[in-house]
């Protein structure tokens, strides 16, 4: 009988003196690309670094950021999420709407009730009925746009409660200050990366947008993953209502029109593929401050809002093609 | 040491209809203990519903499987699973992104004690490092690090991830359903040296190729399906390669030994 030993062939050493790995890495390319940014803007405006101004790249990210996060997890399962801005939407309505009568915490618990029962709906329909989640979440996102227009009856309503804008509070030393929200953000982050990463739940994740045959295989039950994706979904979209209104105290049917589209945007520019399985949250936020320092760059030297949009929008076809060309080479 | 003769897996008169067609006629299987038995048949013989079969991803209409002489019942693959039985398939059942160890506990993972695994629901991915490693070594496989992700191995070496991911759970059989008819040549060679190994180790093992270089190569004897059952169980050391594929088509008969299921 022979006896052989299966030489499989060493894996590329992670050694601390060869870092040649840092090169192979997917968060290499963001990563370069968002210091190439802040290097070409702090050159362009004096103003860019001031603390000021970099709080305000963080505030302006927040409520993106935020929704980004959900928009990963989705697209990490080989699916999309196109409602998900219109659910936070409808978060900031309800919230508004329902604070002089039931109080603060019962506002955020109405909003957490409403926004996780369209993700449960969604997440029903990706996983038991088997629909492809761009029709499904198209599908609600018209309808739950709608239905945010005719619950405020086109008005908007502005929010005094301190409990639904704590998250517009300042902290910080000095000149060093910014809001609540952003450390809000940041949670978010902490959060979902520490499920994906470190709880079985997040691995399923990963194994049912990579290889859901194999995952089949493995006993895990893609129904359940699915529909948990979605209901945490809802959870984030009113995670991010709630930071809305500490950044824009006014809950307005007609704000955070592009946000579904934008969050697709940070997600491929931090490189996570579309086609599931790949990617992280870690590439997302710096996704997401790619776009905020973009824009903010952009107004800072003086470039017009639709050239702005050309910009980003020529970003993220170059973010999908380094996808499409890694994924080739890995094959 | 086991007994050579023990019989570890079987079945009896086991009927599979898919409406008109038969899928399963009346086949019998025998897996002794510590053995490779091949199993061949032409395409449509029937030794893929067979194998699911054997594996709950199929019901049976009638007959019997029984493990160790008891009958058992596998509703789904888990019910198979909760028996030691593990399946290899063909294409590459890994996750890309995910590190070698993942891969190996995919849907059996570990978590950690106390307040993190329970409260917080944290893996403990050392052990699983460890685990993943002691079972690589096992197998003789030479990787060094658990933490590389799958989608930087070849073929082969993820075919290997998934080899050792079933023999690491698979306490009684291992079931190896064409596990090389994704890979290249040099690739199938490590993946039937794994089969070698797993064999060492005393676990029996089902092996479904089409390869009948790699069947004579590694089984000590093989199955011979055709025509929804049992041909015959032939020992590779007596049958040419010819007379195998004579008896899987029918152009040649069986003995009557090799028609009762071998010596």
């Amino acid at each position: 009988m022979t006896t052989s030993t299966t030489q499989i062939s060493p894996a590329p050493p992670r050694s601390r003196r060869d870092w040649t790995w840092v090169a192979r890495q997917p968060l290499v390319g963001p990563l370069a690309a968002l210091i190439l940014a802040v290097i070409v803007f702090s050159i362009g405006s004096p103003r860019f670094l001031s603390p000021y101004n970099l709080s305000l790249i963080g505030q302006q990210s927040i409520v993106i950021g935020i929704l980004a996060v959900a928009q990963t997890i989705v697209i990490l399962t080989a699916g999309i999420d196109l409602s998900i801005g219109a659910i936070a939407v409808l978060g900031t309505i309800v919230m508004a709407k329902t604070v002089p009568q039931v109080g603060g915490v019962g506002a955020l618990l109405i909003a957490l009730v409403v926004c996780v029962a369209i993700g449960a709906v969604n997440g029903s329909l990706v996983s038991f009925l088997r629909l492809p989640p761009f029709i499904v979440t198209l599908g609600t996102y018209t309808a739950v746009a709608a239905a945010s227009q005719l619950y405020a009856g086109s008005a908007t309503y502005p929010v005094t409660s301190p409990l639904l804008t704590f998250f517009g509070q300042d902290f910080g030393i000095g000149a060093w200050r910014t809001t609540l929200g952003v450390g809000v953000l940041i949670l978010v982050y902490a959060v979902c990366f520490y499920v994906l990463h470190q709880t079985a739940g997040g691995q399923h994740v990963y194994a049912v947008g990579g290889n859901p045959t194999a995952a089949r295989f493995t006993g895990i039950k893609i129904n359940r993953t699915l529909l948990m994706v979605y209901i945490m979904t809802g959870v984030i979209a009113m995670v991010a209502a709630w930071a809305a209104l500490g950044r824009i105290p006014n809950a307005d049917p007609n704000a955070y029109q592009t946000a579904n589209l934008d969050t697709i945007t940070a997600v491929v520019i931090g490189g996570t593929s579309l086609f599931g399985g790949r990617g992280s949250v870690v590439g997302t936020l710096i996704g997401t401050l790619i776009v905020g320092v973009l824009r903010n760059g952009l107004t800072l030297i003086g470039v017009d809002n639709l050239y702005q949009n050309i910009a980003t929008g020529a970003l993220v076809i170059l973010a999908v093609a380094f996808d499409q060309i890694a994924r080739r080479r890995t094959q | 040491m086991t007994n050579p003769q023990t019989v570890v897996l079987e079945a009896h008169n086991l009927v599979k209809r898919y409406g008109s067609v038969t899928a399963i006629n009346g086949a019998e299987f025998e897996l002794r203990a510590g053995e490779v038995l091949a199993v061949i048949g032409d395409n449509g013989a029937g030794k893929s519903s067979l194998i699911k079969a054997l594996s709950g991803a199929l019901v049976p209409d009638s007959g019997e499987i029984r493990m160790d002489g008891a009958p058992v019942r596998f509703k789904t693959t888990l019910d198979a699973r909760h028996h030691g039985i593990e399946t290899v398939y063909q294409d590459l059942a890994v996750i890309p992104a995910l590190d070698i160890a993942s891969n190996v506990f995919l849907g059996r993972e570990l978590r950690k004690k106390g307040f993190m695994g329970t409260v917080l629901r944290q893996l403990d991915k050392p052990r699983m490092r460890t685990e993943s490693m002691q079972h690589l070594s096992d197998l003789k496989i030479g990787i060094k690090s658990a933490t590389q992700t799958v989608e930087t191995l070849s073929g082969g070496q993820r075919q290997g991830v998934a080899v050792v991911r079933s023999a690491a759970f698979g306490k009684r059989v291992i079931i190896m359903d064409e596990p090389t008819a994704a890979l290249g040549v040099k690739e199938s060679g490590m993946v039937m040296d794994l089969i070698r190994q797993i064999r060492e180790r005393g676990l029996p093992v089902i092996l479904i190729s089409h390869d009948m270089p790699h069947v004579f190569d590694v089984a000590d004897r093989i199955h011979v399906h055709r025509l929804g059952k049992r041909a015959g169980v032939v020992d590779p050391k007596v049958r040419s390669m010819a007379e195998v594929v004579a008896l899987m088509t029918g152009a040649m008969e069986p003995t009557e030994e090799e028609r009762n299921g071998g010596a």
